[in-house]
């Protein structure tokens, strides 16, 4: 059996979804952090059943691709159930999706999440009443807390074995007869079709582009819609996309006005007080680079406290092994290369890791972000790029592969490019750790902060340049919804970094311990002078130190790897007495702009075709290569 | 008396006329639950002629000044 979890953005699909299979699915307070379905298997009373969380829709018309994937989904009729997921204290808006998901004539449970938000906001819902004008079961629930799941899916299960329908609600008498005459040609025209007749007849009617484009073969069908929506246009004299989208929302608001009752004006909110000055024009930019910079003091204050003690300690480890198995023997070599992994693991990149996901994660659940979103649209708009484009650089600091696949919330496939390319050029949690452990730590915090700052300006005057080379294909602007701060479940804003870090800790860590093996083992067989030899004119030009090369092939594999393996190269911890700051600032600029790592390179692939990835990797190589020239000159001339 | 979200003061109450906009922003100012008819708040303005910000059905909705612009709008006390 088939379960799909379906909503709108932020209403805790995925929050009902990972209480049933685990931490599976990112969740924050930020909507559409679900760009693609996640599924998982479990057992309820004794019944196999696939759970699918599928991302945030406003509604089944087509907008951009990540509504796209969830409307392709239920129209798939692999779908034995819809879960609609609805946050309570929006339910006017929300049922207007519920309309459109009964249409599809599948069994449906409404699932009124949020219950005590809407409590604090004073709506009291009737849930009864809004089952039988629905003809659906209502379930109230709290998912934060696990509140009424067990009973939401109990109900479900049993909708679908009794693959009990709901009932359509009627628009007014002459939209009615114009469905039904589009229902009625339909019917003689394309008798083939699968998708309920009436729902087809709607978009339609609604005018919308994907369907039209399945009806454009038939000259006879084309024309019969287009006579009927020019009849809808006619007689009220708005388009007809418009009159149906009224008619819908006209229906929505009476039903809630049936079943809800506002109990009690909501109360002062002191949320609505933090967000006069989150969101100020100018106290809230002040907030702003408070948050960001009070974030980099305790990621890094935690970090360098403890990368310190552990280093020294596994430096004094291997130089006790030196003496015991012999500086030039291969079980040296290897022990060495394994001992600096794990090391690398331990001592430079957790520190940094697990404070900045955590901070992370709690910006997340918090709800700054989009209040960030906010702030920042005018500069994006500077820059050419508008609206949400902010989003998948936000989470572009955390890793780049959601980022770039975040930039399937954006309409324009001219936008899509763009962003995924810079985006991948914003630090990710690994090479911010390599700002913080190399940079910050050896030679001072600012020059860290300089190198975030050159970033942010190096991304903006790229995206000035692409968006003057692209020019706009007519942008709509923005259109977030904000959605309300909640105070961050511990337990979840936990499970979340946890699932990050994890992510570090299983993947990347092995790789690093092999890899550092295996750069010892081609040391010790003299094989990576031949590596950077062939680097060499890339080194040179940077003036870095030649055995840097092969640092950077393993960069490639994952960032992270670049710096730790680097200490290993340079067959020392000390880093400053084999490199001077010049290099190192160079080294991390180049590592933070070069080539996106293998993982980022297949998500760019799936996005945005092989062609852009391909063109992304010479370009970011080009920009890594440019500015780690015009930084080297800088430092040499002007600073040390 | 008509006009436009865009110039509209901070913490006013306005109902919408007309969305002059093409398609694409009108279904997606509908999906936000905003047509002709409801009723919005404007909570406040961006920075630099930023984004509004405003409320409607409960909900916060941030519309670049551009899309502000293209709602026609009116005054209710």
């Amino acid at each position: 059996m088939r379960i799909a979890l379906v909503g709108q953005p932020n209403c805790g699909k995925s929050t009902i979804f990972n209480h049933i299979a685990g931490y599976k699915a990112i969740t924050s307070n930020f909507p559409g952090t679900t760009v693609k379905y996640t599924e998982t298997r479990t057992r309820f009373d004794g019944i196999t059943c696939t759970c699918i969380d599928l991302p945030g829709t406003y509604s089944l018309t087509s907008g951009d691709p990540a509504e796209f994937e969830a409307r392709k989904h239920l129209l798939s009729g692999e779908v034995d159930v819809i879960i609609n997921v609805v946050d309570a204290s929006l339910l006017s808006r929300s049922l207007e999706l519920t309309l459109q998901l009964l249409e599809l004539e599948i069994p449906l449970v409404l699932c009124l999440n949020m219950m005590d938000e809407a409590q604090r906001k004073g709506i009291k819902i009737d849930t009864k009443k809004l089952s039988d004008l629905l003809g659906i079961p209502v379930i109230p629930t709290i998912a934060k807390a696990g509140k009424g799941l067990r009973e939401l899916f109990t109900v479900a299960i049993k909708v679908a074995e009794e693959k009990r329908i709901g009932k359509t609600q009627k628009f007014s008498k002459d939209i009615e007869e114009t469905i039904d005459e589009t229902v009625e040609s339909l019917r003689s025209l394309s008798p083939n079709t699968k998708l309920p007749l009436r729902f087809l007849a709607i978009k339609l009617l609604e005018n919308d582009p994907f369907f039209m484009k399945e009806i454009k073969s038939s000259e006879n069908m084309l024309k019969s819609i287009e006579s009927l929506q020019g009849r809808v246009e006619r007689i009220h004299g708005v388009p007809s996309d418009e009159v149906i989208s009224s008619e819908r929302h006209a229906l929505a608001m009476n039903l809630f006005e049936k079943v809800a009752t506002i109990v009690h004006p909501p109360g002062r909110d002191i949320r609505i007080t933090i967000d006069s000055w989150v969101m100020h024009k100018i106290f809230g930019y002040f907030i702003l680079a408070a948050v960001l910079y009070g974030l980099f003091n305790v990621v890094f204050g935690i970090g360098a406290y403890i990368e310190k003690p552990l280093m020294d300690f596994f430096e004094r480890w291997i130089i006790g092994f030196e003496g015991s198995a012999g500086k030039e023997s291969l079980s040296f070599f290897l022990l060495r290369g394994v001992l600096q992994g794990i090391a690398g693991g331990i001592a430079i990149v957790l520190p940094y890791l697990v404070p900045f996901l955590i901070g992370l994660s709690i910006l997340e659940d918090v709800g700054y972000l989009p209040r960030v979103a906010f702030l920042m649209d005018v500069f994006m708009h500077k820059i050419g790029l508008h609206g949400k484009s902010i989003i998948p650089f936000i989470l572009g600091y955390g890793c780049s592969v959601p980022a770039v696949m975040a930039t399937r919330i954006l309409e324009f496939p001219q936008h899509r490019f763009i962003v995924s390319i810079l985006t991948t050029m914003t630090p990710c949690s690994a090479r911010i750790t390599i700002i913080f452990g190399l940079v910050a730590f050896f030679i001072n915090p600012n020059a860290a902060l300089a190198i975030f700052a050159l970033n942010v300006i190096v991304l903006a005057l790229l995206g000035r340049i692409f968006s003057f080379l692209y020019p706009e294909p007519g942008s709509p602007g923005l259109i977030l919804e904000i959605p309300a701060y909640q105070l961050p479940p511990l337990k979840n804003t936990l499970k979340k970094s946890w699932y990050r870090i994890r992510e570090f800790i299983v993947i990347a860590w092995p790789l690093l311990i092999m890899g550092s093996a295996l750069l010892a083992l081609m040391e010790y067989l003299s094989v990576e002078k031949y590596v950077n030899w062939f680097l060499s004119p890339l080194t040179h030009l940077l003036g870095l130190p030649v055995s840097v090369g092969t640092t950077l092939i393993f960069g490639l594999l994952r960032k992270e790897l670049a710096l730790i393996m680097l200490t290993q190269a340079l067959r020392t911890t000390e880093v400053l007495s084999v490199m001077s700051k010049t290099q190192i600032m160079v080294f991390t600029i180049f590592v933070t702009f070069y080539i996106p790592c293998l993982a980022t390179f297949a998500a760019l692939w799936r996005e945005i075709g092989k062609k852009g990835a391909l063109l992304s990797a010479f370009f970011t190589f080009a920009v890594a290569i440019i500015l780690s020239l015009i930084v080297r000159v800088f430092l040499e001339v002007f600073v040390w | 008396m008509e006009t436009t979200l865009d110039q509209i003061y901070e913490n006013k109450k306005v109902r919408v006329i007309d969305i002059r906009g093409g398609e694409g922003i009108r279904r997606r100012l509908s999906q936000m639950g905003i047509h002709p008819g409801d009723v919005i708040t404007l909570l406040r303005f961006g920075a630099l002629r930023g984004p509004v910000l405003i409320e409607v059905h409960g909900s916060q909705v941030a519309l670049g000044r551009g899309v502000a612009s293209k709602i026609i709008v009116e005054e209710i006390d």
